[in-house]
């Protein structure tokens, strides 16, 4: 692998391993775009590497926050168990209704938890 | 116990229909709905991801849709910037945790307005435009 690709994988890596840590989130958000315009990547390929990248991520940051004693094992594990059943009921979803429209209303919930966190 | 998992299922279906990563909704989720403070919620978030990834990432990887040893390089070389994160988040104030977090999550609406009206553009022009 040449040393300037892997630079950029350890851009992307820090950066998003940054985000996650601070955030609490995979960090998609960060590496799907720095795989597609940096290195390359069609939307597809990156969507899919980045997944295996968070798999990562979230492992080592969920290391990192159970040694500060922030995890909640018994709560993260009733929230992300029935996810996996949820994204599979989504993804076989998405081919049947209108996606576009659903991501509006997803839009409108992110601003009122956005306005909740700003005033609460 | 039921509200967590009927939240997680329903985290989980927005996140596979919509293509959104579950943090951004499981961080809201266990802060309103199970009560936890925003360094505990983003903290519980993680774990919560890990099942999430791990499947979403077997399944894009049967698709030929993963390039693992990218996927290794970019998670293994992210433990510095993930312990930089982690420490900052522990160190700062919940008031400018939750301030950071309403700004990605505003972020994240932005990329769904944007889609929407680019859909409706796409389908009242020319369809082949995408």
């Amino acid at each position: 692998m040449p040393a300037a690709r892997t630079f950029k994988l350890a851009v992307t890596g820090t950066t998003a391993g940054l985000f996650s840590g601070l955030f609490g989130v995979g960090g998609g958000t960060v590496i799907v775009p720095l795989l597609v315009l940096w290195l390359g990547y069609d939307e597809r390929d990156a969507t899919g590497t980045s997944l295996a990248a968070i798999f990562v991520i979230a492992a080592i940051a969920t290391i990192a926050q159970g040694a500060y004693g922030n995890v909640h094992i018994v709560k993260g594990l009733l929230v992300g168990i029935p996810a996996v059943g949820g994204v599979l009921a989504g993804t076989w979803l998405q081919q049947r209704v209108r996606t576009d429209v659903i991501g509006l209303l997803f839009a409108l919930l992110l601003v009122a938890v956005a306005v909740d966190l700003v005033v609460s | 116990m039921i509200l967590a998992i009927a939240m997680g299922a329903a985290a989980g279906v927005i996140s596979g229909l919509l293509g959104v990563g579950g943090g951004i909704l499981f961080v809201p989720a266990l802060t309103l709905v199970l009560s936890l403070s925003q360094v505990r919620a983003e903290a519980t978030s993680l774990l919560a991801i890990i099942p999430v990834a791990l499947v979403g990432a077997a399944r894009q990887y049967r698709y030929g849709n993963v390039r693992l040893r990218d996927g290794a390089v970019i998670g293994a070389l992210s433990a510095l910037g993930v312990l930089g994160g982690v420490a900052l988040a522990n160190v700062l104030p919940e008031r400018a945790l939750k301030l950071g977090f309403a700004v990605v999550s505003l972020a994240v609406a932005a990329q769904f307005v944007r889609r929407f009206f680019r859909a409706r553009n796409t389908m009242g022009g020319d369809a082949q435009s995408r």
